[in-house]
């Protein structure tokens, strides 16, 4: 803050109350819905792909084991969220996703597709700058601190784990 | 005589013309309650170019050299071109200029551009340093907001105090009046011929101060601008020795409807009450259910509904006399993201149909 | 396991996976704005993390299937479950246990992003 004295009859004190009087409150109950019924929607989403992909990797398969079960359980996992990141990034690209966010909020923003979303979005918006410096630098504009963070407090938890 | 009145204002002895004005916009803004005034509506954000800078450059191009069509000049009679934009260096006004080819002056005053243009203008003219001078100024939704916000494909809400960046340009030629011209003369009719068009003129200036409150929200600057409108405001009214009630209009630039608010309520505690005509460009632009939130900002913003619209009334003696002023958030995301807050500035100038 | 079955978990998944998104809605909502959607990634990546180290996120994810993996803090937790059993094999296991574990959704996530990042043009 660097202001001078001035003409106005309002100090920096007064004036933070007055906006805090103006500001409109954001519809909290309502965005809450949203993102439960599109956040929720997403996750269903996922796992009704997971079940089919799961139904399809044991089909003709009689009996199972449990180990096997696990396994084929596992990569029907795998699968169902390398299709939802698929997804992200499509719908990205389709200028579709920042509408599903507007619309859900953190619903939109929390699942594996918003991650996709926030890789794609700038690399997309960056191209122009070239492959190195656009594509590849902005690709990670927001992933990479999630891939920071990430990496980072599982080294740290592995760590602890060896130690004690 | 003086030109200087009071601390800030300057009043012109001979008040520059506004010989004529051009504006284009994007589609959005094409749908807005004020598309009838725009000149030109552009399709989409692209309009042909392979990017939205490029877009914005044409953009400009496009007013700056239909502008001199209107005014009824050839290029070569342009003495100084005052342009500016929000993108880094100014860089839509550089590049759009490369096609003109008359001297020019950079001009940065964040969303206050249009305003600070007009000003510096006027003074050239009336000083006797120019006969005709072009002023400018064009923002970019899509340019704008992967500069100073996120991706345009990345999700995220944008909050209720948030403003629409308008994708449009606007600009306007001012001229010394046939009868002060430096061998002025044959050209000097008004824009758009006719001769019983009223002759529009810039009377007076007060260019503002940096006025920082400590905001920090990028997503509510009209806060952080509206103590900076405020006090130019005031200063333009201590200095004329008049208030609110003197002029038809006094419209800010893109205060947006909350900041708006602000502005009211820090002139009422200033002690100025009747405060019925204060509009803000922002909120003028679009209508309520296009989603924009608060309204619409960028130096596109006061450009346009100053070039198209309120220009248009004046013709029309709907109106006849108003108090322009532009508001302008001076921050870059590199000084929001290290924790600095918001400096603000406001510009006004009296615009007078005769 | 009896065909038919695997559908209940369908329920679960919306219910947790919702309740997450709740929670990250409310942590934008009501602190400052310059609380980012980059800002709750991270966030909930490191809650990810730390609830799976602590062994509090595995019944979730037994419960809720892909409405706890497929919010990110799923990436925390393969993370840190990575890293957990890479510990057991030494100093050198829990250096690559948490990126090998998620190795295939990132290779995923940037190989789709480049394609489409490369595909499209933004809309705005």
């Amino acid at each position: 803050m660097g202001t001078k004295s001035t003409l106005i009859k309002v100090t920096p004190q007064d004036y933070d109350k007055m906006n805090k009087e103006v500001q409109p409150k954001p519809k909290v109950l309502r965005n809450c819905v949203m993102a439960l019924l599109v956040g929720g929607g997403i996750c269903l989403g996922a796992q009704v792909l997971i079940n089919l992909m799961f139904l399809g990797l044991t089909s003709g398969m009689e009996s199972l084991d449990e180990a096997s079960v696990l396994a084929k359980q596992k990569e029907a996992q795998t699968l169902g969220t390398v299709c939802m990141i698929f997804l992200g990034a499509l719908l990205t690209g389709l200028g579709w996703y920042d509408i599903l966010v507007s619309v859900g909020g953190a619903g939109g923003i929390l699942p594996v597709t918003g991650f996709a979303n926030a890789m794609v979005s700038p690399a997309m918006e960056y191209k122009h700058e070239g492959y190195v410096l656009g594509v590849g630098a902005k690709l990670f504009s927001v992933a990479g601190p999630v891939l920071l963070s990430g990496t980072i407090a599982a080294f740290l938890i592995g760590v602890l784990r060896f130690f004690f | 005589m003086n030109k200087r009145v009071g601390q800030y204002t300057v009043t012109f002895q001979n008040p520059p013309e506004i010989m004529g004005s051009y504006c284009v916009t994007g589609p959005k803004e094409g749908q807005g309650p004020l598309n009838a005034y725009f000149d030109h509506i552009m399709p989409d954000t692209y309009n042909g170019e392979k990017t939205w800078e490029k877009t914005e450059c044409a953009m400009m191009e496009m007013a700056l050299t239909e502008t001199i069509k209107k005014g009824k000049v050839t290029a070569e009679e342009v003495n100084y071109v005052l342009a500016g934009d929000l993108l880094n260096q100014i860089s839509t006004s550089n590049y759009a200029l490369r096609q003109i080819g008359r001297p020019y002056i950079g001009m940065f005053g964040a969303c206050s551009t249009m305003a600070l243009c007009t000003a510096m203008g006027a003074m050239l003219v009336d000083g006797g340093f120019a006969n005709r001078v072009l002023c400018a100024a064009s923002s970019h939704h899509d340019t704008a907001e992967h500069q100073f916000r996120m991706p345009t494909e990345h999700g995220n809400q944008r909050p209720l105090t948030g403003q629409w960046t308008v994708t449009g340009a606007g600009s306007l030629l001012l001229g010394a009046g046939a009868e002060a011209g430096i061998g002025a003369g044959a050209g000097a009719g008004t824009g758009s011929g006719g001769g019983s068009e009223p002759k529009i003129r810039v009377t007076s200036a007060t260019l503002g101060k940096i006025v920082d409150f400590g905001q920090k929200d990028a997503n509510h600057m009209g806060a952080a601008m509206a103590p900076a409108v405020a006090e130019t405001l005031l200063a333009h009214f201590y200095d004329m020795g008049t208030s609110p009630e003197a002029y038809d209009l006094i419209i800010s630039g893109d205060l947006g409807s909350v900041g708006l608010e602000l502005m009211k309520k820090v002139l009422d505690k200033s002690g100025f009450h009747s405060l019925d005509t204060v509009q803000d460009c922002g909120c003028l632009i679009y209508h309520t259910h296009q989603d924009t939130h608060a309204g619409g900002s960028g130096c596109g913003c006061s450009a346009v509904v100053l070039c198209g619209y309120l220009l248009d009334r004046l013709r029309q003696k709907d109106l006849s006399k108003i108090l322009f002023v532009g508001s302008g958030s001076l921050h870059s995301k590199e000084s929001l993201l290290q924790g600095e807050s918001i400096p603000g500035i406001g510009h006004a100038v009296v615009i007078e149909s005769e | 396991m009896p065909e038919g079955s695997i559908w209940f978990n369908l329920i679960p998944a919306f219910l947790i996976g919702g309740g997450l998104c709740v929670i990250a809605q409310l942590l934008m909502d009501l602190t400052k704005p310059s609380f980012t959607p980059a800002h709750v990634l991270v966030v909930f990546v490191v809650l990810g993390a730390v609830a799976g180290g602590l062994g509090w996120y595995e019944p979730l994810v037994k419960i809720a299937g892909a409405g706890a993996t497929i919010p990110l803090t799923g990436f925390g937790y393969v993370m840190a479950k990575g890293a957990l059993e890479g510990a057991q094999s030494g100093i050198l296991g829990v250096l690559a246990g948490g990126m090998s574990a998620a190795a295939g959704g990132i290779t995923a996530a940037i190989l789709f992003s480049f394609v489409c990042a490369v595909s499209f043009k933004p809309k705005g």
